[in-house]
Protein backbone atom coordinates (compact mmCIF):
# COMPACT_ATOMS: atom_id res chain seq x y z
CA UNK A 1 0.00 0.00 0.00
CA UNK A 2 1.11 3.37 -0.77
CA UNK A 3 0.61 6.45 0.93
CA UNK A 4 0.41 8.97 -2.26
CA UNK A 5 -0.52 12.94 -1.81
CA UNK A 6 -4.60 13.79 -2.54
CA UNK A 7 -5.60 13.65 -6.56
CA UNK A 8 -6.53 17.14 -5.75
CA UNK A 9 -3.10 18.60 -4.24
CA UNK A 10 -1.28 20.82 -6.52
CA UNK A 11 2.18 19.67 -6.68
CA UNK A 12 5.40 21.92 -5.95
CA UNK A 13 8.88 21.15 -5.90
CA UNK A 14 11.61 22.84 -3.40
CA UNK A 15 15.68 22.82 -2.79
CA UNK A 16 16.18 24.24 -6.48
CA UNK A 17 13.76 21.34 -7.70
CA UNK A 18 15.24 18.33 -6.25
CA UNK A 19 12.73 17.56 -3.70
CA UNK A 20 9.19 17.22 -3.64
CA UNK A 21 7.30 19.91 -1.49
CA UNK A 22 5.30 18.31 1.19
CA UNK A 23 3.95 21.37 2.39
CA UNK A 24 0.19 21.60 2.78
CA UNK A 25 0.28 18.09 1.10
CA UNK A 26 -2.53 15.44 2.36
CA UNK A 27 -2.04 12.10 2.42
CA UNK A 28 -4.48 9.53 1.00
CA UNK A 29 -4.51 5.50 0.55
CA UNK A 30 -3.40 5.53 -3.66
CA UNK A 31 -6.38 5.28 -5.16
CA UNK A 32 -5.55 2.28 -7.05
CA UNK A 33 -4.88 0.74 -3.45
CA UNK A 34 -8.24 1.63 -2.64
CA UNK A 35 -10.01 -1.00 -4.75
CA UNK A 36 -7.55 -3.56 -4.10
CA UNK A 37 -8.01 -3.01 -0.25
CA UNK A 38 -11.45 -3.04 -0.58
CA UNK A 39 -11.67 -6.51 -2.78
CA UNK A 40 -9.28 -7.86 0.18
CA UNK A 41 -11.95 -7.34 2.65
CA UNK A 42 -14.58 -8.56 0.73
CA UNK A 43 -12.18 -11.98 0.24
CA UNK A 44 -11.33 -11.61 4.00
CA UNK A 45 -15.46 -11.62 5.02
CA UNK A 46 -15.95 -14.96 2.86
CA UNK A 47 -12.67 -16.99 3.38
CA UNK A 48 -12.26 -15.61 7.17
CA UNK A 49 -8.15 -15.06 5.67
CA UNK A 50 -6.13 -12.87 7.51
CA UNK A 51 -5.55 -9.63 5.73
CA UNK A 52 -2.32 -7.49 6.17
CA UNK A 53 -0.98 -4.10 5.60
CA UNK A 54 2.79 -4.29 4.12
CA UNK A 55 4.10 -0.28 3.13
CA UNK A 56 7.50 0.80 2.42
CA UNK A 57 8.01 4.24 3.87
CA UNK A 58 9.22 6.25 6.73
CA UNK A 59 6.49 7.34 9.99
CA UNK A 60 5.24 9.77 7.76
CA UNK A 61 2.75 7.45 6.53
CA UNK A 62 1.18 6.03 9.57
CA UNK A 63 -2.06 7.67 9.30
CA UNK A 64 -2.65 6.46 6.28
CA UNK A 65 -1.45 2.94 7.41
CA UNK A 66 -3.66 3.37 10.28
CA UNK A 67 -7.01 4.35 8.08
CA UNK A 68 -5.90 0.85 6.60
CA UNK A 69 -6.43 -0.56 9.76
CA UNK A 70 -9.30 1.36 10.70
CA UNK A 71 -11.10 -0.05 7.31
CA UNK A 72 -10.30 -3.46 8.34
CA UNK A 73 -6.70 -4.81 7.85
CA UNK A 74 -5.52 -7.20 11.05
CA UNK A 75 -2.34 -6.48 11.42
CA UNK A 76 0.11 -3.65 9.77
CA UNK A 77 4.13 -3.75 8.78
CA UNK A 78 5.65 -0.73 7.70
CA UNK A 79 9.33 -1.54 6.82
CA UNK A 80 10.67 1.77 8.14
CA UNK A 81 12.53 3.45 4.76
CA UNK A 82 12.31 6.54 2.40
CA UNK A 83 11.61 4.68 -0.91
CA UNK A 84 14.15 5.68 -3.00
CA UNK A 85 13.19 4.02 -6.15
CA UNK A 86 10.96 1.35 -7.78
CA UNK A 87 14.01 -0.88 -7.38
CA UNK A 88 14.75 -0.83 -3.95
CA UNK A 89 10.87 -0.25 -2.89
CA UNK A 90 10.84 -3.90 -4.61
CA UNK A 91 13.90 -5.54 -2.80
CA UNK A 92 12.22 -4.45 0.41
CA UNK A 93 8.84 -5.88 -0.67
CA UNK A 94 10.35 -9.17 -1.82
CA UNK A 95 12.74 -9.85 1.21
CA UNK A 96 9.37 -9.51 3.70
CA UNK A 97 7.29 -11.61 1.12
CA UNK A 98 10.06 -14.34 0.92
CA UNK A 99 10.39 -14.31 4.34
CA UNK A 100 7.24 -14.84 5.53
CA UNK A 101 6.08 -16.92 2.73
CA UNK A 102 2.40 -17.51 3.99
CA UNK A 103 0.44 -15.21 1.49
CA UNK A 104 -1.65 -16.51 -0.59
CA UNK A 105 -2.69 -13.05 -2.99
CA UNK A 106 -0.89 -9.96 -2.67
CA UNK A 107 -2.81 -6.94 -4.01
CA UNK A 108 -1.14 -4.01 -4.86
CA UNK A 109 -1.91 -0.77 -7.07
CA UNK A 110 -1.39 -0.99 -10.56
CA UNK A 111 1.00 1.73 -10.25
CA UNK A 112 0.83 4.33 -7.06
CA UNK A 113 -0.10 8.34 -8.15
CA UNK A 114 3.04 9.85 -6.71
CA UNK A 115 5.89 8.68 -9.16
CA UNK A 116 3.83 6.68 -11.26
CA UNK A 117 6.15 4.17 -12.38
CA UNK A 118 3.87 1.06 -12.17
CA UNK A 119 6.97 -1.84 -11.82
CA UNK A 120 7.17 -2.40 -8.04
CA UNK A 121 4.24 -5.24 -8.40
CA UNK A 122 6.21 -6.84 -11.22
CA UNK A 123 9.59 -6.38 -10.24
CA UNK A 124 8.49 -8.34 -6.47
CA UNK A 125 7.39 -10.60 -8.59
CA UNK A 126 10.32 -11.51 -10.45
CA UNK A 127 12.17 -11.53 -6.75
CA UNK A 128 10.02 -14.00 -5.25
CA UNK A 129 9.08 -16.33 -8.41
CA UNK A 130 5.34 -15.97 -8.30
CA UNK A 131 2.55 -15.45 -10.70
CA UNK A 132 2.09 -11.75 -11.52
CA UNK A 133 -1.02 -10.57 -13.49
CA UNK A 134 -1.46 -6.17 -14.16
CA UNK A 135 -4.04 -4.09 -14.68
CA UNK A 136 -6.42 -6.39 -12.70
CA UNK A 137 -10.85 -5.02 -13.13
CA UNK A 138 -12.11 -8.46 -11.90
CA UNK A 139 -10.66 -11.31 -9.44
CA UNK A 140 -12.98 -14.09 -8.66
CA UNK A 141 -11.89 -16.90 -6.50
CA UNK A 142 -12.71 -20.52 -7.45
CA UNK A 143 -12.41 -23.82 -6.01
CA UNK A 144 -8.94 -25.84 -5.51
CA UNK A 145 -6.76 -22.19 -5.16
CA UNK A 146 -7.64 -21.22 -8.48
CA UNK A 147 -8.91 -17.82 -9.45
CA UNK A 148 -10.17 -15.63 -12.52
CA UNK A 149 -8.94 -12.75 -13.33
CA UNK A 150 -10.08 -9.69 -15.71
CA UNK A 151 -7.05 -7.98 -16.77
CA UNK A 152 -7.27 -4.94 -18.53
CA UNK A 153 -6.07 -5.16 -21.91
CA UNK A 154 -6.26 -2.12 -24.84
CA UNK A 155 -9.88 -1.42 -26.02
CA UNK A 156 -11.62 -4.74 -23.76
CA UNK A 157 -10.59 -7.01 -21.20
CA UNK A 158 -9.29 -10.52 -21.23
CA UNK A 159 -9.94 -13.12 -18.33
CA UNK A 160 -7.59 -15.80 -17.21
CA UNK A 161 -7.40 -18.72 -15.39
CA UNK A 162 -4.57 -19.20 -12.70
CA UNK A 163 -4.02 -20.07 -9.34
CA UNK A 164 -2.83 -19.21 -5.92
CA UNK A 165 -0.38 -17.68 -4.55
CA UNK A 166 -0.66 -14.46 -7.09
CA UNK A 167 0.46 -11.47 -6.74
CA UNK A 168 -1.76 -8.63 -8.52
CA UNK A 169 -1.72 -4.97 -9.56
CA UNK A 170 -5.26 -3.87 -9.13
CA UNK A 171 -7.83 -1.10 -11.05
CA UNK A 172 -11.09 0.42 -11.07
CA UNK A 173 -13.29 -2.02 -11.26
CA UNK A 174 -11.78 -4.47 -9.13
CA UNK A 175 -14.94 -3.54 -6.85
CA UNK A 176 -17.45 -0.93 -7.69
CA UNK A 177 -16.76 2.54 -6.81
CA UNK A 178 -19.69 2.55 -4.21
CA UNK A 179 -18.29 -0.64 -2.51
CA UNK A 180 -15.45 1.59 -1.27
CA UNK A 181 -14.98 0.85 2.37
CA UNK A 182 -14.43 4.04 4.31
CA UNK A 183 -13.22 3.97 8.26
CA UNK A 184 -16.14 4.21 11.01
CA UNK A 185 -16.36 5.05 14.27
CA UNK A 186 -15.64 1.83 15.76
CA UNK A 187 -13.27 1.47 13.27
CA UNK A 188 -10.89 3.90 14.02
CA UNK A 189 -11.26 2.84 17.59
CA UNK A 190 -10.01 -0.70 16.84
CA UNK A 191 -7.13 0.00 14.85
CA UNK A 192 -5.62 1.99 17.77
CA UNK A 193 -4.82 -1.52 19.33
CA UNK A 194 -4.73 -3.78 16.47
CA UNK A 195 -0.48 -3.89 15.81
CA UNK A 196 1.85 -2.17 13.64
CA UNK A 197 5.34 -3.55 13.39
CA UNK A 198 8.20 -1.66 12.08
CA UNK A 199 10.84 -3.57 10.49
CA UNK A 200 14.14 -2.07 9.36
CA UNK A 201 15.04 -1.94 6.05
CA UNK A 202 17.85 -4.12 4.16
CA UNK A 203 20.81 -3.35 2.05
CA UNK A 204 19.62 -2.38 -1.25
CA UNK A 205 20.79 -0.48 -4.31
CA UNK A 206 18.84 1.65 -6.52
CA UNK A 207 19.08 1.85 -10.15
CA UNK A 208 17.56 5.11 -11.10
CA UNK A 209 17.78 8.47 -9.18
CA UNK A 210 15.94 11.98 -10.02
CA UNK A 211 18.15 14.49 -10.62
CA UNK A 212 15.58 17.29 -11.05
CA UNK A 213 12.31 17.97 -11.08
CA UNK A 214 9.87 20.80 -12.89
CA UNK A 215 6.83 21.60 -13.52
CA UNK A 216 5.08 21.04 -17.17
CA UNK A 217 5.11 24.58 -19.35
CA UNK A 218 2.17 26.14 -18.82
CA UNK A 219 -0.47 26.20 -21.78
CA UNK A 220 -0.34 29.15 -24.32
CA UNK A 221 -3.42 31.13 -23.75
CA UNK A 222 -6.48 29.21 -25.38
CA UNK A 223 -8.05 30.54 -28.67
CA UNK A 224 -11.94 30.97 -27.90
CA UNK A 225 -14.05 31.09 -31.08
CA UNK A 226 -17.16 32.35 -31.25
CA UNK A 227 -20.12 29.87 -31.20
CA UNK A 228 -21.85 31.48 -33.88
CA UNK A 229 -18.44 31.51 -35.95
CA UNK A 230 -17.79 27.62 -35.97
CA UNK A 231 -16.28 27.63 -39.55
CA UNK A 232 -12.92 29.67 -38.01
CA UNK A 233 -12.67 26.55 -35.43
CA UNK A 234 -12.68 24.07 -38.42
CA UNK A 235 -9.60 26.15 -40.03
CA UNK A 236 -8.07 26.00 -36.71
CA UNK A 237 -8.00 22.43 -36.49
CA UNK A 238 -7.17 22.05 -39.64
CA UNK A 239 -4.98 24.31 -40.83
CA UNK A 240 -3.30 24.98 -37.60
CA UNK A 241 -3.48 22.03 -35.08
CA UNK A 242 -3.71 19.86 -38.17
CA UNK A 243 -5.64 16.99 -35.96
CA UNK A 244 -8.53 17.03 -38.67
CA UNK B 1 25.84 -2.07 -30.34
CA UNK B 2 22.14 -1.72 -30.85
CA UNK B 3 19.13 -0.27 -29.37
CA UNK B 4 16.39 -2.15 -29.31
CA UNK B 5 12.64 -1.61 -29.33
CA UNK B 6 9.58 -4.33 -28.87
CA UNK B 7 7.39 -3.98 -31.72
CA UNK B 8 4.12 -5.15 -31.51
CA UNK B 9 1.33 -6.15 -33.65
CA UNK B 10 -2.26 -5.30 -34.01
CA UNK B 11 -4.55 -7.51 -36.16
CA UNK B 12 -0.86 -8.67 -37.51
CA UNK B 13 0.47 -5.39 -38.85
CA UNK B 14 2.91 -3.63 -36.97
CA UNK B 15 1.43 -1.07 -34.36
CA UNK B 16 1.18 2.85 -34.49
CA UNK B 17 3.25 2.66 -31.10
CA UNK B 18 6.21 0.69 -32.68
CA UNK B 19 6.76 3.48 -35.10
CA UNK B 20 6.77 6.19 -32.37
CA UNK B 21 9.39 3.66 -30.47
CA UNK B 22 11.44 3.28 -34.16
CA UNK B 23 11.60 7.45 -34.12
CA UNK B 24 12.87 7.92 -30.36
CA UNK B 25 15.54 4.98 -30.73
CA UNK B 26 16.41 6.21 -34.60
CA UNK B 27 17.17 9.91 -33.54
CA UNK B 28 18.80 8.53 -30.58
CA UNK B 29 20.67 6.05 -32.42
CA UNK B 30 22.03 8.44 -34.87
CA UNK B 31 23.35 10.56 -31.87
CA UNK B 32 25.24 7.53 -30.58
CA UNK B 33 26.37 6.12 -33.77
CA UNK B 34 24.14 2.54 -32.95
CA UNK B 35 21.46 0.84 -35.08
CA UNK B 36 17.57 0.16 -34.39
CA UNK B 37 17.10 -3.26 -33.95
CA UNK B 38 12.87 -4.65 -33.67
CA UNK B 39 11.71 -7.58 -32.21
CA UNK B 40 8.51 -8.61 -32.05
CA UNK B 41 5.72 -11.75 -32.98
CA UNK B 42 3.85 -12.01 -35.90
CA UNK B 43 4.54 -9.28 -38.04
CA UNK B 44 3.40 -9.53 -41.36
CA UNK B 45 4.43 -6.21 -42.44
CA UNK B 46 8.09 -6.07 -40.60
CA UNK B 47 9.32 -3.88 -43.68
CA UNK B 48 7.25 -1.25 -42.56
CA UNK B 49 9.29 0.03 -39.71
CA UNK B 50 12.64 0.38 -42.26
CA UNK B 51 10.74 3.37 -42.82
CA UNK B 52 11.32 4.81 -39.42
CA UNK B 53 14.67 4.19 -38.92
CA UNK B 54 14.77 0.16 -38.10
CA UNK B 55 17.61 -1.78 -39.63
CA UNK B 56 16.85 -5.06 -38.24
CA UNK B 57 13.93 -6.44 -37.67
CA UNK B 58 13.56 -9.85 -35.48
CA UNK B 59 10.58 -12.00 -36.35
CA UNK B 60 9.06 -14.57 -34.48
CA UNK B 61 6.92 -16.79 -36.60
CA UNK B 62 5.87 -19.26 -33.62
CA UNK B 63 1.60 -19.68 -33.39
CA UNK B 64 2.50 -19.79 -29.62
CA UNK B 65 3.98 -16.60 -29.27
CA UNK B 66 1.92 -14.69 -32.03
CA UNK B 67 -0.37 -14.35 -29.12
CA UNK B 68 0.67 -12.15 -26.05
CA UNK B 69 2.20 -13.51 -22.50
CA UNK B 70 3.63 -11.21 -20.43
CA UNK B 71 6.35 -14.08 -18.98
CA UNK B 72 6.48 -15.07 -22.39
CA UNK B 73 7.26 -11.72 -24.35
CA UNK B 74 9.60 -10.89 -21.49
CA UNK B 75 11.65 -14.01 -22.40
CA UNK B 76 11.71 -13.34 -26.23
CA UNK B 77 12.83 -9.68 -25.76
CA UNK B 78 15.07 -10.64 -22.77
CA UNK B 79 16.94 -13.25 -25.47
CA UNK B 80 16.68 -10.58 -28.28
CA UNK B 81 18.62 -8.38 -26.25
CA UNK B 82 21.06 -10.75 -25.09
CA UNK B 83 21.84 -11.63 -29.35
CA UNK B 84 21.72 -7.94 -30.17
CA UNK B 85 24.08 -6.58 -27.62
CA UNK B 86 21.49 -4.10 -26.53
CA UNK B 87 21.82 -2.08 -23.36
CA UNK B 88 18.81 -0.19 -24.39
CA UNK B 89 15.65 -1.62 -25.00
CA UNK B 90 12.42 0.59 -25.53
CA UNK B 91 8.67 -0.37 -24.50
CA UNK B 92 5.43 1.65 -25.72
CA UNK B 93 2.82 1.93 -23.17
CA UNK B 94 -0.10 -0.15 -24.18
CA UNK B 95 -1.37 -2.53 -21.42
CA UNK B 96 1.20 -5.36 -22.67
CA UNK B 97 3.75 -3.78 -22.68
CA UNK B 98 2.76 -1.82 -19.22
CA UNK B 99 2.18 -5.79 -17.81
CA UNK B 100 5.98 -6.86 -19.44
CA UNK B 101 7.74 -3.99 -18.40
CA UNK B 102 8.48 -4.82 -14.67
CA UNK B 103 9.03 -8.60 -15.43
CA UNK B 104 11.46 -7.89 -18.41
CA UNK B 105 13.41 -5.03 -16.08
CA UNK B 106 13.93 -7.89 -13.25
CA UNK B 107 15.12 -10.32 -15.70
CA UNK B 108 17.61 -7.86 -17.21
CA UNK B 109 18.30 -6.58 -14.21
CA UNK B 110 17.54 -2.98 -16.04
CA UNK B 111 17.39 0.04 -14.66
CA UNK B 112 13.56 1.10 -15.62
CA UNK B 113 11.73 3.91 -16.59
CA UNK B 114 8.51 4.62 -17.27
CA UNK B 115 6.18 7.32 -18.72
CA UNK B 116 9.58 8.69 -20.57
CA UNK B 117 8.34 11.72 -22.96
CA UNK B 118 12.27 12.76 -23.84
CA UNK B 119 15.75 11.49 -25.39
CA UNK B 120 18.21 11.18 -23.08
CA UNK B 121 19.71 14.63 -22.37
CA UNK B 122 23.26 15.33 -23.45
CA UNK B 123 25.86 14.76 -21.33
CA UNK B 124 27.83 12.74 -19.31
CA UNK B 125 24.99 10.97 -17.47
CA UNK B 126 22.06 8.76 -19.39
CA UNK B 127 19.22 11.02 -17.93
CA UNK B 128 15.64 11.11 -19.60
CA UNK B 129 12.48 13.45 -18.51
CA UNK B 130 9.57 11.27 -17.40
CA UNK B 131 5.92 12.08 -16.31
CA UNK B 132 5.25 12.18 -12.42
CA UNK B 133 2.54 13.18 -10.09
CA UNK B 134 -0.23 12.07 -13.02
CA UNK B 135 1.53 14.47 -15.22
CA UNK B 136 1.15 17.52 -12.83
CA UNK B 137 5.45 17.28 -12.66
CA UNK B 138 8.37 15.96 -14.38
CA UNK B 139 11.23 14.39 -13.11
CA UNK B 140 14.81 14.12 -14.63
CA UNK B 141 15.53 10.69 -13.84
CA UNK B 142 18.99 9.04 -14.30
CA UNK B 143 19.66 5.45 -14.88
CA UNK B 144 22.58 4.33 -12.62
CA UNK B 145 22.29 0.61 -14.16
CA UNK B 146 24.52 -0.73 -17.26
CA UNK B 147 20.61 -1.78 -18.92
CA UNK B 148 18.15 0.12 -19.13
CA UNK B 149 14.30 0.09 -20.50
CA UNK B 150 12.08 2.66 -21.10
CA UNK B 151 8.31 2.88 -21.42
CA UNK B 152 7.61 5.43 -23.66
CA UNK B 153 4.63 7.79 -23.19
CA UNK B 154 2.23 7.57 -26.54
CA UNK B 155 2.25 10.52 -28.56
CA UNK B 156 5.20 12.09 -26.90
CA UNK B 157 7.74 12.15 -29.44
CA UNK B 158 5.51 11.54 -32.47
CA UNK B 159 6.24 9.12 -35.41
CA UNK B 160 8.83 11.00 -37.72
CA UNK B 161 9.86 9.00 -40.79
CA UNK B 162 13.55 8.22 -41.21
CA UNK B 163 13.95 5.64 -44.09
CA UNK B 164 17.08 3.22 -43.92
CA UNK B 165 18.02 -0.03 -45.81
CA UNK B 166 16.92 -3.06 -43.59
CA UNK B 167 16.37 -6.51 -42.85
CA UNK B 168 13.76 -9.14 -41.88
CA UNK B 169 15.13 -11.98 -39.75
CA UNK B 170 13.16 -14.86 -38.42
CA UNK B 171 14.16 -15.06 -34.77
CA UNK B 172 13.18 -18.29 -33.07
CA UNK B 173 13.85 -17.61 -29.28
CA UNK B 174 14.05 -20.33 -26.63
CA UNK B 175 11.12 -19.46 -24.47
CA UNK B 176 9.42 -21.69 -21.85
CA UNK B 177 5.56 -21.93 -23.02
CA UNK B 178 4.22 -23.14 -20.10
CA UNK B 179 3.36 -19.99 -19.29
CA UNK B 180 0.66 -20.16 -21.56
CA UNK B 181 -1.21 -22.52 -19.37
CA UNK B 182 0.36 -20.93 -16.14
CA UNK B 183 -1.88 -18.28 -17.19
CA UNK B 184 -4.95 -19.66 -19.48
CA UNK B 185 -6.89 -17.02 -21.49
CA UNK B 186 -10.36 -18.32 -21.43
CA UNK B 187 -12.26 -15.20 -22.73
CA UNK B 188 -11.33 -11.90 -24.72
CA UNK B 189 -13.82 -9.07 -24.38
CA UNK B 190 -12.81 -6.65 -27.48
CA UNK B 191 -15.18 -4.03 -28.33
CA UNK B 192 -15.46 -4.57 -32.67
CA UNK B 193 -16.14 -2.14 -35.05
CA UNK B 194 -15.20 0.91 -32.56
CA UNK B 195 -12.07 3.17 -31.92
CA UNK B 196 -10.75 2.12 -28.87
CA UNK B 197 -9.52 5.21 -26.64
CA UNK B 198 -5.47 3.75 -26.21
CA UNK B 199 -5.66 3.79 -30.26
CA UNK B 200 -7.81 6.94 -30.92
CA UNK B 201 -6.18 9.55 -32.95
CA UNK B 202 -9.71 11.25 -31.78
CA UNK B 203 -11.40 11.36 -28.44
CA UNK B 204 -14.90 12.90 -28.20
CA UNK B 205 -15.41 13.14 -24.25
CA UNK B 206 -18.59 14.70 -22.10
CA UNK B 207 -19.23 15.21 -18.97
CA UNK B 208 -22.08 16.16 -16.56
CA UNK B 209 -23.31 18.93 -18.39
CA UNK B 210 -25.04 16.86 -21.39
CA UNK B 211 -27.88 16.31 -18.47
CA UNK B 212 -28.22 12.65 -19.04
CA UNK B 213 -27.34 9.33 -20.91
CA UNK B 214 -29.99 10.26 -23.49
CA UNK B 215 -28.16 12.90 -24.79
CA UNK B 216 -25.20 10.35 -26.03
CA UNK B 217 -26.27 10.60 -29.27
CA UNK B 218 -24.92 13.98 -30.39
CA UNK B 219 -21.50 12.64 -29.01
CA UNK B 220 -21.54 9.47 -30.42
CA UNK B 221 -22.35 11.32 -34.39
CA UNK B 222 -19.56 13.45 -33.81
CA UNK B 223 -17.03 10.90 -32.95
CA UNK B 224 -18.27 9.40 -36.01
CA UNK B 225 -17.61 11.82 -38.10
CA UNK B 226 -14.53 12.10 -36.82
CA UNK B 227 -13.25 8.83 -36.37
CA UNK B 228 -12.88 9.29 -33.15
CA UNK B 229 -13.71 6.92 -29.68
CA UNK B 230 -15.73 8.11 -27.65
CA UNK B 231 -15.45 8.39 -23.75
CA UNK B 232 -16.31 10.26 -20.38
CA UNK B 233 -15.99 12.06 -17.27
CA UNK B 234 -15.99 10.03 -13.79
CA UNK B 235 -19.29 11.36 -12.42
CA UNK B 236 -20.90 10.35 -15.75
CA UNK B 237 -19.19 6.73 -15.19
CA UNK B 238 -19.86 6.45 -11.83
CA UNK B 239 -24.06 7.51 -12.43
CA UNK B 240 -23.77 4.61 -14.89
CA UNK B 241 -24.60 7.03 -17.59
CA UNK B 242 -21.98 5.63 -19.53
CA UNK B 243 -19.63 2.82 -18.56
CA UNK B 244 -16.43 2.97 -16.64
CA UNK B 245 -14.25 1.78 -19.44
CA UNK B 246 -14.93 5.36 -20.68
CA UNK B 247 -13.65 7.20 -17.89
CA UNK B 248 -10.81 9.00 -18.21
CA UNK B 249 -9.04 10.82 -15.87
CA UNK B 250 -6.29 10.36 -13.04
CA UNK B 251 -8.00 7.03 -11.63
CA UNK B 252 -9.73 6.29 -14.95
CA UNK B 253 -7.81 6.06 -18.51
CA UNK B 254 -5.25 8.08 -19.20
CA UNK B 255 -5.33 9.22 -22.50
CA UNK B 256 -3.22 11.30 -24.99
CA UNK B 257 -4.49 11.54 -28.45
CA UNK B 258 -3.74 14.00 -30.84
CA UNK B 259 -7.15 16.42 -30.24
CA UNK B 260 -9.39 15.68 -27.00
CA UNK B 261 -12.93 17.16 -27.07
CA UNK B 262 -14.42 18.11 -23.38
CA UNK B 263 -17.67 18.85 -24.25
CA UNK B 264 -19.72 19.65 -20.44
CA UNK B 265 -16.91 18.62 -18.57
CA UNK B 266 -15.61 21.50 -16.08
CA UNK B 267 -11.89 20.20 -15.88
CA UNK B 268 -11.02 19.16 -12.47
CA UNK B 269 -7.82 18.37 -11.39
CA UNK B 270 -8.16 15.14 -11.73
CA UNK B 271 -9.75 14.65 -14.78
CA UNK B 272 -7.27 17.02 -16.55
CA UNK B 273 -4.31 14.53 -14.84
CA UNK B 274 -5.78 11.75 -16.97
CA UNK B 275 -5.86 14.09 -20.26
CA UNK B 276 -3.47 16.47 -20.55
CA UNK B 277 -1.02 14.20 -22.28
CA UNK B 278 -3.13 15.07 -25.23
CA UNK B 279 -1.65 17.26 -28.36
CA UNK B 280 -4.13 19.72 -28.48
CA UNK B 281 -7.40 20.07 -26.64
CA UNK B 282 -10.80 21.80 -27.30
CA UNK B 283 -13.40 22.40 -24.79
CA UNK B 284 -17.20 23.52 -25.44
CA UNK B 285 -18.63 24.75 -22.20
CA UNK B 286 -21.52 27.00 -21.57
CA UNK B 287 -19.37 28.40 -18.00
CA UNK B 288 -16.96 30.23 -19.38
CA UNK B 289 -15.24 29.96 -15.43
CA UNK B 290 -14.96 26.21 -16.51
CA UNK B 291 -11.36 25.35 -15.31
CA UNK B 292 -11.21 23.56 -18.74
CA UNK B 293 -10.60 26.94 -20.68
CA UNK B 294 -7.52 27.35 -18.99
CA UNK B 295 -6.02 24.08 -20.04
CA UNK B 296 -6.79 23.75 -23.41
CA UNK B 297 -5.76 24.82 -27.02
CA UNK B 298 -9.62 25.83 -27.92
CA UNK B 299 -12.44 27.10 -26.54
CA UNK B 300 -16.11 27.38 -27.73
CA UNK B 301 -18.10 29.16 -24.73
CA UNK B 302 -21.82 27.75 -25.58
CA UNK B 303 -24.74 25.75 -24.89
CA UNK B 304 -23.51 22.29 -25.87
CA UNK B 305 -26.87 21.05 -27.35
CA UNK B 306 -26.46 24.11 -29.53
CA UNK B 307 -22.91 23.91 -30.79
CA UNK B 308 -22.43 20.42 -30.58
CA UNK B 309 -25.36 19.39 -33.74
CA UNK B 310 -23.70 22.75 -35.64
CA UNK B 311 -20.00 21.07 -35.69
CA UNK B 312 -21.31 18.05 -36.94
CA UNK B 313 -23.19 19.79 -39.36
CA UNK B 314 -20.03 21.83 -40.36
CA UNK B 315 -17.80 19.12 -40.06
CA UNK B 316 -19.89 16.98 -42.86
CA UNK B 317 -19.56 19.49 -45.21
CA UNK B 318 -15.97 19.40 -44.38
CA UNK B 319 -15.52 16.26 -44.89
CA UNK B 320 -17.24 15.92 -48.24
CA UNK B 321 -14.71 18.60 -49.57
Amino acid sequence: MSSVPDTTSKINFTDNDTKFDESGIQYVINPHDEFGLTKAMQIKEKTGAELVVLNVGTAKTEPVIRKVLAIGADKAVRIDADPKDSYFTAVQIAHYINNHDEFDLIIAGKESLDYNGGMVHGLVAGMTSKKFINAVMGLELKDNNMVEVAREIDGGKEFIETSLPLIIGGQKGLVKEEELRIPNMRGIMMARKKPLEVLPAVEAAVKTKIDKFEKPAPKGAIKLVDKDNLDELIDLLHNEAKVI
Amino acid sequence: MSILIYAEQQNGKVAKSAKELASYAKAYADKTGQDVVAVGAGLEDADSLFQYGVSKVLNVNDDTLKTFNAFAHAQMVAQAAGQQGADLILISDSNDAVYMGPILADKLDAGYVSHVIGLPEDGGNFTVKRKVFSNKGIAYTEVLSDKKLLRLAKNSFGMLENPVAGSVEDFAPDVDKSVYETYKVTKVDKATGKVSLTDADIIVSAGRGLKGPENWGMVEELADVLGAATACSKPVADMGWRPHTEHVGQTGKQVAPNLYIAIGISGAIQHLAGVNGSKNMLVINNDPEAPFFKAADYGVVGDAFEVVPKLIEKLKAFKNQ
